[in-house]
């Protein structure tokens, strides 16, 4: 993938004007959970792991987010949102069933499994379960459209994008705490943000990005 | 783990020993003054948020004894907010609700909090006065009904709210009658807020810098806001003028006491059917308080929840509720959204979220195919919660989701405060599950009606044009969000068709009043906090009032 922010890491600033020491906790938190599951079961892991690639496909010259890790913790810590749609079980039990049912109804397809599944494939199951389509007696209850907006890609992508190396590709400015920001208006950059890089200036912002901070 | 100190607050409980955290000081505490649960304190106060704070500061003020109990945590924001969305979830009610209806709502982070403070504590600071027409708004604009209140009577009440929060707004405020100058200078505004104020300009109609609750220059313990953007997550510098570092502080002073991590799962009633006090949990067990009246003012789910799990063989449908009103009319703001990308760079996430506004079509009445009005304003969603609208409705996932994030630094959007009509099928009941205190939880059930739908389709098409008219390219429209909550147990003049009346007093037990943002008959089409804090100063007063006249 292009980086538009060649050489920014908002981790660089950590030691900067813009993090407080509760900020470096809390990121160094995150920063440390990864490795094996401690909620989910290994079936269940595996899918999930799977799952994860396919709803957010990360670029390979780089260490992974290890979404997987960070949805298990999720569910380890029994982190919910604070809202329940009717239609669907407490935050653990959704996650069990939503992931053995899909598991299954990939097995049914072709005796393999969602692992076992090429990408083509999976995306096309998933795409069935946005659309509402999937068939597994677990939807009865639980409508697949349901898990899928309000768990699956929700407790994915919310996890990715809580994660520093998501908020460097994306251009985030990060934490911001206490120095903040002095330059408002349209266009313009403080210079403890990242630069994006212009068509043929990919060298000058990545100089600029690695002195940000 | 090395940041278990940063959650300490949800654990121990601060307000106790005599002593309270000072939220100005880093490990500081202020005296506090501490009642025995077998006083018989003048007030209980359930909830310490936009209505509850006020209320317990100028009641204590006044030199009434008062207790205020939150379930939340009593946060020192120099020491524990972290520039962090996923951490600072710690700031909302994160308990179970279930959620219902042809349009299940969203809660969480998106509409309640749980804290000394409430909800002021990571809400966008956004101080708007409702439109006066709205106070009448079934005798003067042909729907919904019509509130108790005077409107100028509660233009006096804003004005006290904006110069104890010393409010930083424009010296001219497009809308609306006259007000007196905000006490603050205007922030300025970003590049979003700029986007708006063209599409504005491009569409003919006014814009105006939006008066928040942050500081623009220092105010005693307050710095300047220094434009961090956090503010939905807590704001770590005290330039907010949260309820936290506001009422509080001046309620402790006063002689209030607040207890935190302290949750009232039920009030009691007496023999002669007034209220007596409330059962309260607070470290590990249930205790009693005894109180000449009993203050509700915890937000409108949580309030119809404790009023209807206080049924008993005397009131068997729940406290103050024989008009059978409690729970039902829950409104919400629909908060939908225009969003689109500009060839300059906008970095939204500088300051806070909303710096400017239009209220043009909450005073414009016509061209409109709807009752009602709204208000849209500038944007400016961290990650996560940019992630989260692209994953609602906009159903993006995969390389489209990652590609569309790229662009984060070129958004910009306008979002509406909606007005929705009150219906009675959009209610908060009990469920059969239980929370961790052994409480039936809250099941919330909200449907849009064809009005809401109608207002909506409006908004949502003006925005878009407005974002045309700057060149905006791929535009889309955010189609289910909804922020705010209101009106469970509405104030009116007739005890058939209100629980309250226009001075937050039950209809039904005299000592028993609510004081909070479910009190309201009608929504508006602007952010509720200011005209909630209003409302608790007023109450405030008219209890000074009546207590001089014996009639308390
Ligand atoms: C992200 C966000 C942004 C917002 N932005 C704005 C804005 O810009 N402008 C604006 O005007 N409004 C805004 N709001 C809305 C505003 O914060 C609320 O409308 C307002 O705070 C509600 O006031 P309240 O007193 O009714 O309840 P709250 O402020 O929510 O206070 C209720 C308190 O009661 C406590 N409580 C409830 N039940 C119990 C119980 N049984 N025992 C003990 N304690 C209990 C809760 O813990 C809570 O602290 C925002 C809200 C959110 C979530
Ligand atoms: S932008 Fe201002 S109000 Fe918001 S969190 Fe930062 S300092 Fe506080």
């Amino acid at each position: 993938m292009k980086l538009i922010y060649p050489g920014y890491d908002v981790l660089s600033k950590r030691h900067s004007q813009s993090w407080d020491e509760p900020t470096r906790q809390v990121i160094d938190a995150r920063l440390a959970i990864g490795g094996a599951p401690r909620f989910l079961n290994e079936a269940q892991w595996q899918t999930l792991d799977a799952v994860c690639q396919r709803i957010l496909p990360q670029p390979i010259d780089r260490p992974p987010v290890p979404l997987a890790a960070l949805v298990d913790n999720k569910l380890l810590n029994d982190r919910g949102d604070g809202y329940r749609d009717a239609r669907l079980p407490p935050l653990r039990q959704a996650w069990q069933l939503g992931l053995t049912a899909l598991d299954a109804e990939a097995q049914a397809l072709d005796g393999r499994g969602f692992t076992g599944l090429t990408a083509a494939q999976q995306d096309a199951l998933l795409s069935a379960m946005q659309r509402n389509e999937l068939k597994h007696s677990v939807w009865k209850s639980m409508p697949c459209v349901v898990f899928f907006s309000h768990r699956l890609i929700h407790d994915i992508t919310s996890a990715y994008y809580a994660h520093p190396t998501a908020w460097s590709e994306i251009g985030f400015g990060g934490p911001a705490n206490p120095r903040g920001y002095v330059r408002m208006g349209p266009d313009s950059r403080d210079p403890w943000e990242p630069m994006a890089a212009k068509p043929g200036a990919q060298r000058k912002a990545e100089k600029r990005n690695r002195h940000v901070g | 783990m090395s940041d278990d100190y940063l959650t300490d607050a949800l654990r121990n409980p601060r307000g106790r020993d005599g002593r309270a955290p000072d939220v100005f000081r880093r490990g500081g505490w202020v005296p506090m003054r501490e009642y025995p649960d077998d006083e018989l304190v003048d007030f209980v106060i359930v909830g310490t948020g936009a209505g509850g704070g006020p209320l317990a500061c100028r009641l204590a003020e006044a030199g009434f004894s008062v207790v205020a109990f939150d379930a939340g945590a009593w946060w020192r924001p120099l020491e524990e907010f972290a520039s962090d969305e996923a951490h600072q979830e710690k700031l909302f009610w994160t308990g179970e609700r279930l959620c219902d209806g042809d349009n299940p709502l969203k809660l969480g982070t998106n509409n309640s909090g749980r804290a000394v403070g409430g909800s002021t504590v990571h809400f966008a600071m956004v101080s708007l006065r409702f439109r006066p027409e709205w106070f009448k708004s079934r005798t003067l604009l042909g729907y919904g009904l019509d509130w108790p209140l005077d409107w100028q009577d509660m233009w006096r009440y804003y004005t006290e709210v904006e110069q104890a929060l010393k409010i930083s707004g424009p010296v001219r405020y497009p809308w609306g009658p006259k007000r007196p100058r905000y006490p603050y200078r205007q922030h300025e505004v970003n590049a979003p807020g700029l986007a708006l104020a063209r599409a504005c300009e491009a569409m003919g109609i006014a814009w105006a810098p939006t008066p928040l609750a942050t500081v623009s220059a220092p105010r005693e313990h307050s710095p300047p806001c220094v434009y961090r953007g956090f503010c939905v997550t807590g704001c770590a510098t005290n330039a907010k003028q949260s309820g936290l570092i506001t009422w509080i502080p001046w309620a402790v002073k006063a002689g209030a006491e607040i207890r935190d991590l302290a949750m009232v799962g039920r009030i009691e009633t007496g023999e002669d059917g007034l209220a007596s006090g409330v059962h309260y949990h607070r470290e590990g067990e249930w205790r009693f308080q005894r109180a000449r009246n009993v203050v509700v003012a915890g937000y409108a789910i949580e309030t119809p929840r404790l009023l209807l799990n206080s049924a008993n063989s005397r009131y068997p449908d729940g406290l103050a509720n024989s008009s059978g009103l409690v729970g039902k009319n829950l409104m919400v703001h629909t908060n939908q959204a225009v969003w689109g990308t500009l060839e300059e760079e906008v970095r939204w996430y500088k300051g806070p979220p909303s710096l400017s506004l239009s209220e043009h079509w909450n005073y414009e009445d016509s061209g409109k195919d709807f009752f009602g009005g709204y208000a849209f304003m500038s944007q400016g969603p961290l990650p996560a919660a940019w992630a989260g609208a692209q994953t609602g409705n906009h159903g993006l996932w995969g390389q489209a989701l990652v590609d569309e994030m790229q662009k984060y630094n070129h958004q910009v959007g306008l979002k509406i405060v909606g007005e929705t009509l009150p219906q009675e099928r959009n209610c908060v009941t009990l469920a059969d599950e239980r929370d961790e205190f052994g409480l039936p939880v809250a099941r919330v059930t909200w449907s849009e009606c064809d009005n809401d739908r109608r207002l909506v389709n409006h908004a949502v098409d003006f925005m878009r044009r407005g974002l045309e008219g700057i060149d905006a390219r791929d535009i889309w429209a955010e189609a289910d969000g909804t922020a705010h909550l209101m009106g469970t147990a509405r104030m009116g003049s007739d005890p058939a068709t209100s629980v309250v009346n226009a001075d937050c007093r039950s209809w039904d037990i005299p000592n028993l009043w609510i004081c909070d943002g479910s009190v309201f008959p009608t929504s508006g089409g602007v952010n509720p906090s200011e005209t909630i804090q209003a409302i608790a100063l007023r109450t405030a007063n008219r209890i000074r009032e009546l207590a001089r006249r014996g009639e308390l």
